[in-house]
């Protein structure tokens, strides 16, 4: 039961074989059992989650029943989800209980999935290792002395550990592709736009993208069919006409043009990670795809671009959290501004406080044309690196993660090492193009490779189609630590 | 550019967060890392290159100008960390 398809829970609950309240009660009794030893949890509500699997089997029993309805699904904390504590992995919204459902919440409660917690993260989505969460360090299952990456660290516990079926995610510069990869299971970034950031809590806005994460492409595809829509409450979301993402999954690769950026196949990525990869494109080239180089010259730029747009609105997007109509408010303070101060400074972690401090600097008086807007005409170039690849090319293929995960503690004391173990997924989000990640084997110490796919802007279900055909020829999407 | 500990306590007042002499030391120095890795985009030539923030070419959408909000107050002010008579409390500001 925990190392089944979403469409096999659907079914089994389609005929009746199980209900949604013993499904739902399964995996809470496994993840009550297993969570103390990872903290991939913030918030679990077990009454709360049996109510919904109670309606969910009586929308079953009525016949009203779609793919995911009884179906547990874990939410990232940075998901506004009503009634429940909603702290996005910090002090300052510890007190938090949301007044109101996100887009993407509410698109799960209409279909009948059953929320079944909320996952840990890095405080509001900061970090690559989950280190910074005010609520402690996620686990990777793997191996207990890894990082699970982050910010979508507890997502990607919970559906390594098969705790939970499938989880939600957010990614601003590889917060779903990232921890995927450390944690050996697959993961979407859609096409900015796509996936409603209304009640998702912003970090920076125009990279932002929720997306689903889980064991394999096929329910990546069914997840994204319930997370994808317009929201007329998003003013960046995208009004499309909507797509089923399980139309392509049965397509033969042949002829199938695959880009490999010689940049990503260059210095910096670990040996152990490069050989897995070419085990992986060996497999492509079986399924009947060419491999292309393709260049994408400014890629080394993405992460101090990234580094300058991200913490620039992240310094205006926190500074709503001023302890006046919700949210932590520090304890003794003499007037209004030292309020604001204490409390911003006692409820923000180091991570974000850094973060705010870089964004407001960039965005200051004499620095705004150096930084912000240079950053912002390089991330042109950059996107433009992609068009130009996607002429030669249907897919971009590389590393998700130079290294496999690496140690908890090992980086958190610097800053920029921590940052460049998103080197490979932040140009993609910098293009907003589409981005995911799906195990390939096992590198150093037996810990997780990930396969970074790029897809070209609205191509994901070329990509799971893409990802789903090499799931067919391998089984490392089914591995699970032992536990 | 090297970033002085003035710039570090000039822009934690501006970002409203309490900063005590010791941390803006700290601080300086993780900055000043951070910077040195930010300092690679100048060496790029962007002379004719409009800057990017939304990958899709969109615009941003009107509504029509209707109450779309119905009221909340007390299930709003029920998080606050101090209401009274629906009004929200803040050191007093005005003498």
């Amino acid at each position: 039961m925990f190392n089944v398809s979403l469409k096999q829970l659907s079914q089994q609950l389609a005929e009746k074989k199980i209900s949604s309240v013993e499904l739902t009660g399964e995996f809470l009794k496994r993840t009550r059992a297993l969570n103390p030893n990872y903290n991939a949890f913030i918030t679990i509500n077990e009454a709360m989650s049996l109510a919904q699997a109670e309606a969910a089997d009586q929308m079953i029993a009525s016949g009203h029943a779609s793919l995911l309805t009884g179906i547990p699904v874990a939410q990232k904390d940075i998901f506004c989800t009503k009634g429940w504590l909603t702290t996005c992995g910090s002090k300052m919204l510890s007190n938090f209980t949301s007044p109101y459902n996100a887009g993407v919440i509410e698109r799960f409660n209409r279909v009948g999935a059953v929320n079944i917690g909320k996952t840990n993260m890095d405080e509001f989505a900061m970090g690559s290792s989950n280190e910074t969460s005010f609520y402690g360090p996620v686990r990777n299952p793997w191996d207990v002395s890894a990082v699970p990456g982050g910010s979508s660290g507890g997502s990607a516990c919970v559906v390594a550990a098969r705790m939970a079926p499938a989880a939600t995610g957010t990614d601003t510069g590889g917060s779903i592709r990232q921890p995927a990869a450390l944690c050996g299971i697959s993961g979407i970034k859609p096409t900015y736009g796509l996936v409603s950031r209304y009640g998702m809590i912003a970090f920076a806005s125009s990279l932002d993208q929720g997306g689903p994460m889980a064991k394999s492409a096929e329910d990546l595809a069914l997840m994204l069919n319930v997370m994808v829509g317009f929201d007329d409450r998003d003013s960046t979301s995208l009004q499309r006409e909507a797509e089923d993402y399980l139309r392509d999954l049965d397509r033969p690769l042949a002829g199938l043009r695959i880009g490999l950026p010689k940049e990503y196949f260059a210095k910096g990525m670990s040996d152990d990670v490069a050989n897995t990869v070419e085990a992986t494109l060996e497999i492509y080239r079986k399924l009947g795809a060419k491999m292309v180089e393709v260049s994408l010259p400014n890629a080394q730029l993405s992460i101090p671009v990234y580094y300058v747009l991200a913490p620039a609105e992240a310094s205006s997007n926190l500074s709503r959290f001023d302890g006046v109509r919700y949210g932590y408010r520090a304890k003794s303070y003499s007037d209004l501004s030292e309020m604001y101060r204490k409390s911003r400074a006692k409820g923000f972690g180091a991570e974000v406080k850094r973060r705010i401090l870089i964004g407001t600097y960039v965005l200051s008086h004499g620095y705004y044309e150096a930084y912000y807007i240079q950053a912002q005409k390089i991330r042109r170039l950059i996107a433009q690196d992609f068009t130009d690849a996607f002429k030669q090319c249907d897919i971009i293929m590389g590393p998700t993660t130079p290294t496999v995960a690496f140690n908890l503690g090992e980086k958190n004391s610097d800053p920029i090492q921590m940052y460049l173990s998103d080197i490979y997924t932040s140009a993609a989000s910098l293009a907003g193009l589409p981005g995911m990640s799906i195990p390939i084997g096992f590198g150093d110490k037996n810990r997780p490779v990930g396969l970074h796919i790029i897809g070209n802007y609205f191509a994901e279900a070329q990509m799971l189609n893409v990802a789903h055909q090499y799931q067919l020829e391998t089984d490392w999407h089914l591995r699970m630590p032992e536990i | 550019m090297t970033l002085s500990f003035d710039d570090v306590r000039r822009i934690a007042d501006l970002a409203y967060i309490e900063t005590n002499e010791e941390e803006a030391h700290v601080v300086l120095a993780q900055l000043s890392d951070i910077f040195n890795l930010i300092e690679q985009m100048q060496a790029v030539d962007t002379l004719g290159v409009e800057p990017l923030s939304h990958a899709q070419d969109v615009t941003q959408r009107l509504r029509d100008d209707i109450v779309t909000e119905s009221d909340q107050r007390e299930r709003f002010q029920a998080i606050a960390p101090q209401v009274e008579e629906g009004l929200y409390l803040v050191p007093k500001v005005i003498e």
